[in-house]
């Protein structure tokens, strides 16, 4: 029984005590509530149920796409290639978009109910983990023309020796600079590590430090550290060799010496531009897909150079970046072939360079390099970059995400100076 | 017939709960016993690997560190949220111009979003431009390193959830405070307890019941927090906000092992049933008083 002292449960600042009939009829509704809500769902897995019978044969009247530009100006510029494509190929086209970072979850729930789309789009990196679960078809199946692609782009969308994904631009990171702050400091691009630490601590003045970059404990910063590592001679497959640990005693200075804030261990890529812009930083280590951003702060007077090496000579290798378009194995022959057609025309020649052009990308085909770079002349640098981009998959296939976490664990250790960058990588792999 | 009426209003709660209850916990502990991967999804298969799951997360380097941090997270929160929200509970108890707008104000925190919350307490938080670095830097206090050192980052996040955890707080010790009788301070008064005196005696022995349920529940929604730390901090720098629900999310959703995931999530499920045990037992306490 209800007494004065005992405690009610009233989650509004004043809710009056109900009288009894109130409560009845309270109840009566929430029993039809709860029994509507009991049988839905079984409802829902028997429409669910039916819909992935293979009907094989027969005219290719409309395709299913997932992917995950859900922003803008992404979404328009990529639904304009997609009708493109469906137009060539005399398909209707039903696009679903998700965000980035509910793509997969979306693909594994598709995938346990068979509801997968007919085409799919996937960041590059996760192309191999769904590859090798038998989830994809590939590409040779169909006669797709994979020739001319950069060999990085290709790497990542194969496994076991079959190519399950085109992707029709690239992107990776490179360094960008504040021009006018170092022209005034009388500073040039730096090209190696030296320079660049000289440059950032000449930059780092006031509340204005010499570069931002993201060190983030998220796959975001591992790719950042990438580029550094691999230029380095450092390789994935075996983290505790010296030139990882030189590439990670770089950032370890540049955030020791206050050239860079300790705030890098908690930026997201979104952060590092952000800082940039605001005119925080005068250099920063970010990509392409920035750019449009950028371009809302006029003032910030931009340039961009490739990623230091640590001594003349090297060549600067960065990570590739980009999302791939695949064809799921639906059970549907006639629909995956239609798809195989619709992932080719994505990656055509036109389609490349007006994605590439209005998206601040580079084309996936080398070929197209030179005629990109005299249209888009800001993407010089990035487009040089992307020639030389290596995939993160290339070496570990689908074991790349359990070396992201060692490396984005190890950076966050030597910058937290819980251990020396020698001994960090070994200490992030025991976790 | 009538029996069977009886019945028929039991079936649809009784389906409910097989279904939103029973099923997800037995899934969860089937789960943690499989190699549940995302090979799953498109095969279905799931090889049984008995307990490895568990030997996995109990051998982890990380398994130590984040019970002591779930245990220090759940702690800082509940005591910051419940002394805080005593407080202010009192506090309002009294009527003054304006008491009902301020204590309906209190509730701002508890209706936005939590991602949205975090995002914004990133931005306060942060070492170089956060609005809190500069406020303090007016007394001459040097920046604090709030998410970006392994020392205080664990703080910094115990200080957001305990803003977060404020309103409830409030509200249902407000709720309590409403329900005793005003005669019996009247009385008090009369034998000379006042103020803290009346607090003491008055207040707070019949306060109690509401105080174990406050706690409890609070404990219950405290031990499984993960948008705040997620949004604030993702588990860094260097593992030190690592929490048995960031473990379980970040084993699940980023790795894709979804088995160890789920042993993760199922000594959370212990961890919780064991207060909710006290609850029920607290709570059955209050109704036979």
């Amino acid at each position: 029984m209800t007494t004065a002292r005992s405690p009610r449960m009233t989650f509004g600042p004043s809710a009056a005590p109900a009288n009894r009939a109130g409560t009845r009829r309270f109840r009566s509704r929430m029993t039809a509530v709860f029994a509507v809500a009991a049988i839905t769902p079984l409802v829902l897995a028997s429409c669910s149920g039916g819909g992935d019978s293979g009907s094989g044969g027969g005219e290719v009247e409309s395709l299913s796409i997932l992917d995950y530009y859900n922003n803008e100006p992404d979404s328009t510029l990529i639904q304009t290639a997609i009708d493109n494509c469906g137009e060539e190929i005399g398909v209707e086209i039903d696009r679903r978009t998700v965000p980035g970072a509910d793509l997969i979850q979306t693909v594994l729930q598709q995938a346990s109910s068979r509801t997968l789309p007919d085409v799919l789009m996937l960041d590059n990196p996760d192309l191999q983990e769904i590859a090798a679960t038998g989830g994809l078809s590939p590409l040779s199946d169909y006669d797709v023309d994979t020739s001319g692609f950069a060999e990085g782009m290709l790497e990542a969308a194969t496994y076991e020796g079959e190519v399950y994904g085109l992707a029709p631009t690239a992107n990776t990171i490179g360094l960008f600079y504040n021009a006018d702050l170092l022209e005034a400091a009388g500073i040039e691009p730096p090209t190696t590590w030296d320079e660049l630490k000289t440059a950032a601590a000449a930059l780092t003045t006031g509340d204005q430090y010499g570069i931002a970059f993201s060190a983030i404990a998220t796959y975001e910063g591992s790719w950042q550290f990438l580029p550094f590592m691999w230029t380095n001679g450092g390789d994935e497959t075996d983290l505790t060799t010296p030139e990882v640990a030189e590439a990670l005693q770089l950032q370890v200075d540049l955030v020791q010496s206050g050239s860079a804030s300790s705030s890098v261990l908690n930026w997201s890529q979104a952060d590092v531009k952000d800082q940039f812009a605001a005119g925080n930083a005068a250099m920063m280590i970010n990509g392409p897909w920035q750019i449009p951003a950028l371009q809302e702060t006029p003032e910030i007077n931009w340039g961009t150079v490739q990623i230091p090496v640590r001594e003349e000579g090297q060549t600067p290798i960065a990570p590739l970046g980009g999302e791939v378009w695949t064809v799921p194995v639906t059970g549907d022959d006639a629909k995956q072939a239609k798809a195989a057609e619709f992932v080719s025309c994505m990656s055509n020649d036109e389609n490349q360079l007006t994605l590439a052009e209005a998206r601040y990308t580079v084309p996936t085909k080398t070929a197209l390099a030179e005629q990109y770079v005299e249209n888009v002349p800001e993407m010089a640098s990035f487009t040089e970059q992307v020639a030389n981009a290596r995939s993160r998959t290339g070496q570990l296939g689908e074991e790349w995400p359990d070396a992201a976490t060692v490396i984005y664990t190890a950076i966050q250790l030597a910058l937290t100076d819980q251990a020396t960058p020698t001994d960090a990588f070994e200490e992030a792999a025991a976790g | 017939m009538e029996k069977v009426t009886k019945i028929l209003f039991v079936v649809p709660a009784g389906l409910f709960l097989l279904l939103f209850f029973g099923y997800p916990v037995v899934k969860n502990v089937t789960m943690s016993l499989q190699e549940y991967t995302s090979r799953t999804f498109f095969t279905g298969e799931a090889p049984w690997v008995g307990f490895a799951n568990y030997v996995t997360i109990f051998t982890s380097n990380l398994f130590v560190p984040s019970m002591v941090n779930t245990a220090l997270f759940t702690v800082g929160s509940i005591a910051g949220q419940f002394a805080i929200g005593l407080a202010l509970a009192v506090f309002f108890k009294r009527r003054f111009p304006l008491s009902n707008f301020l204590r309906s104000m209190l509730l701002l925190p508890w209706l936005l979003p939590l991602i949205v919350a975090s995002a914004t307490w990133r931005s306060i938080l942060d070492q170089d431009s956060g609005v809190l670095n500069q406020f303090i830097g007016v007394f001459g206090v040097e920046p604090v390193p709030w998410l970006t050192s392994p020392g205080v980052a664990l703080i910094a996040v115990i200080l957001v959830n305990i803003w977060i955890g404020i309103p409830f707080n409030v509200t249902i010790l407000y709720g309590g405070l409403q329900d005793i009788p005003e005669e019996l301070y009247e009385a008090g008064a009369l034998d000379g307890a006042t103020g803290w005196a009346a607090f003491r005696y008055i207040t707070w022995p019949n306060l109690r019941p509401v105080v174990s349920v406050v706690l409890v529940l609070g404990v219950v929604y405290t031990i499984k927090v993960l948008d705040i730390i997620l949004g604030l901090t993702d588990g860094g720098p260097a593992n030190s906000t690592q929490t048995l629900s960031i473990r379980s999310y970040q084993e699940s959703f980023v790795s894709f092992e979804f088995g160890v995931g789920a042993a993760y999530s199922n000594v959370l499920i212990i961890v919780s049933l064991l207060f909710a045990l006290i609850y029920l037992r607290a709570n059955r306490r209050a109704v036979d008083e």
